[in-house]
């Protein structure tokens, strides 16, 4: 393990960031700490970089207690949301900052940063200023600043969060394919799930300052461990006394007997391939609006539109978790049976 | 349009007439009778020891108070920009002091505190043969207090903009506080310290009430440049008066020009660099 994080709690006044806190990374993989706003995964983060003083609780990074030890000792890189470039130096400046600070020769630093700025693909970039890069181009070079003292542990807070939906999804494709060549142990904030599950190869949910579940993406997916869990990481609806995925609902047109709920469709929305219907269920034990998604070819054969009679069940063998969440009610959607 | 235009220049108008009987034609003024016979009162002025001594005294009096503000600011703005601490915005408000309360009021509180034969402390340093009041430190002390605020005023905000991510990252890296100030931080509020600087500098080179009171105005030992302009004026050497008041306005012109200089170059780097 390269990171322990024993009993970590942390205070902002009266308000609780992290309570309590335990929790183990592991060495050379990716592991995103995953969250809404606020529930303090940053904090976590930042608690392990030495950037904030924990009330209570100790990290080990390595093998070695740095609960005490200034961020500066910890020998841990850490990239920011807002890049904190060094305004004043050029790119290759900003990547060679680390090394000026350990005085590495001269010969030996300008090739570590031109190893690292080809790395990055900023290679024609290396003596313009920061302000003359786009936020991606920042991003790459904060993280090559990072890198550059060989950290035994690189943090990510939102590294992303500040830019653009295309760059953020070219960027963390290269983050996935950079870790993959330099297998240094990384450890990411995000509030995505979607990046989450896309790039980390372990998940840490962490909501009000305290870990839901630890996990590969595909088990927390699968396998959620509470109503939290199911929700953050994909949608999903309630379906009598359980959340649902809203795909993992089987859609007739026709009543087929038993098992099935009957419903009748408020509205549905097409979103690209395809189609969101909200179906309000009427049955003896369970009233309320489920969500379910099919393809446009399936909601066309189903006939789904606003009025339409159908039958719901829970796709037989598909993830649930039961649940006590009120229901939503059907007047919640101000726009029912509105047709776009 | 043809309204706004003349609106625009109706106000225009008044406002150069303003600056004119206002600062303008007093200015030039100074400047005609300085050269009413040519060079000969500059020269007149520089050739006299008492007149050479005045300006050399403003001119360490003026860089001493400078060197203390500075340093004293800069510790100031990064206590005031980066902690939060019980009286922060008290101690804040005590800050603009200096440039609200007279300065003659500031040159008598001296006096009370080191004033060698009552000043409570004053007399203790007497004593002991080290004079603050009618001497050099009395008149630094005099002139750092009421040009205070004026390096800090123009960091704090420069420092509160800029937050501390990049002192965070310089820190991730290896850097200790020393070197995250000097490396970092100090080049990131460069030209707002240069300007609190030159600011001060000029503040510190025009004061007179303070300093009239602290130093004793004693001619060739702590008569700095302001003094005996007023002292030569009302004895009737008025060309020696007008010309040392032209130098120093000289000085304060310069300053200004700098300042002008740095604040569009300083704006124009801000505008290009985005976020």
């Amino acid at each position: 393990m390269s990171i322990i994080v024993k009993n970590i709690s942390k205070r902002f006044g009266s308000f609780v960031a992290l309570d309590d806190v335990s929790v183990s990374l592991p060495t050379g993989q990716l592991t995103a700490l995953l969250g809404p706003s606020g529930g303090g995964k940053s904090t976590l983060l930042r608690i392990i970089a030495g950037l904030e003083r924990p009330d209570s609780g100790s990290i080990e990074i390595e093998g070695t207690n740095a609960t005490n030890l200034p961020a500066r000792k910890r020998n841990v890189g850490f990239v920011f949301q807002h890049y904190a470039a060094f305004k004043h130096m050029s790119v290759a400046r900003n990547v060679a900052f680390g090394l000026d600070i350990r005085k590495t020769p001269k010969e030996a630093t300008a090739a570590r940063v031109d190893e690292l700025l080809r790395l990055v693909h900023l290679e024609q970039y290396a003596h313009r200023l920061p302000s003359q890069l786009s936020g991606g181009q920042r991003q790459r070079m904060a993280l090559a600043r990072a890198l550059a003292v060989q950290p035994s542990v690189l943090l990510l807070d939102e590294p992303f969060g500040a830019l653009d939906a295309k760059v953020r999804k070219e960027l963390r494709e290269w983050l996935r394919r950079l870790h993959d060549e330099i297998p240094v142990t990384t450890v990411f904030v995000t509030h995505d799930q979607e990046e989450a599950l896309e790039v980390a190869d372990e998940i840490v949910v962490i909501n009000e300052g305290r870990v839901e579940q630890v996990g590969a993406p595909d088990t927390l997916y699968d396998e959620p461990a509470n109503e939290f869990v199911m929700g953050f990481l994909g949608p999903a609806t309630r379906l009598g006394g359980e959340l649902v995925r809203p795909h993992d609902i089987e859609v007739l047109s026709h009543d087929p007997g038993s098992e099935f709920l009957p419903g009748t469709v408020m509205r549905t929305t097409r979103v690209g391939f395809e189609v969101r219907s909200d179906v309000l269920v009427e049955s003896d034990h369970f009233t309320g609006v489920v969500q379910c998604v099919a393809t446009r070819a399936e909601a066309r054969s189903l006939k789904l539109d606003s009025g339409a009679q159908v039958w719901l069940r829970k796709a037989p063998g598909s993830t649930s978790v039961a649940t006590d969440a009120p229901l939503s009610a059907p007047n919640e959607f101000p726009f029912a049976n509105y047709t776009i | 349009m043809v309204e706004k235009s003349a609106t625009r220049y109706v106000l225009r108008f008044a406002v150069i007439v303003y600056l004119f009987f206002l600062v303008g034609w007093p200015v030039w003024l100074v400047g005609q009778h300085t050269f009413e016979q040519g060079l000969e009162s500059l020269r007149a002025a520089l050739s006299d020891p008492v007149v050479v001594f005045s300006l050399q005294l403003t001119l360490a009096v003026a860089v001493q108070a400078v060197l203390l503000n500075t340093l004293f600011g800069v510790g100031v703005s990064l206590l005031l920009a980066r902690y939060e601490f019980p009286g922060r915005r008290v101690f804040s408000a005590l800050l603009d002091l200096p440039l609200s309360v007279s300065p003659v009021v500031v040159g008598l509180a001296l006096v009370l505190v080191y004033g060698p034969r009552d000043g409570w402390f004053g007399a203790w340093l007497h004593e002991r043969g080290f004079d603050v009041i009618f001497s050099a430190p009395g008149m630094i002390m005099a002139t750092a207090f009421i040009s205070l605020p004026l390096v800090i005023r123009e960091v704090v905000p420069v420092l509160q903009e800029r937050g501390i991510d990049e002192e965070q990252a310089a820190a991730s890296l290896g850097a200790s506080p020393v070197q995250a100030f000097l490396r970092i931080t100090l080049p990131g509020i460069k030209w707002a310290l240069v300007y609190g600087v030159v600011l001060t500098f000029a503040r510190a080179l025009g004061e007179f009430g303070a300093v009239k009171i602290v130093s004793g105005n004693l001619e060739g030992r702590t008569q700095t440049a302001t003094l005996l302009v007023e002292q030569k004026y009302q004895d009737f050497e008025q060309s020696t008066a007008y010309a040392t008041a032209f130098l120093l306005a000289a000085v304060s012109v310069a300053c200004i020009i700098v300042v002008t200089a740095l604040r569009t170059d300083h704006s124009s780097t801000k505008a290009r660099s985005g976020t």
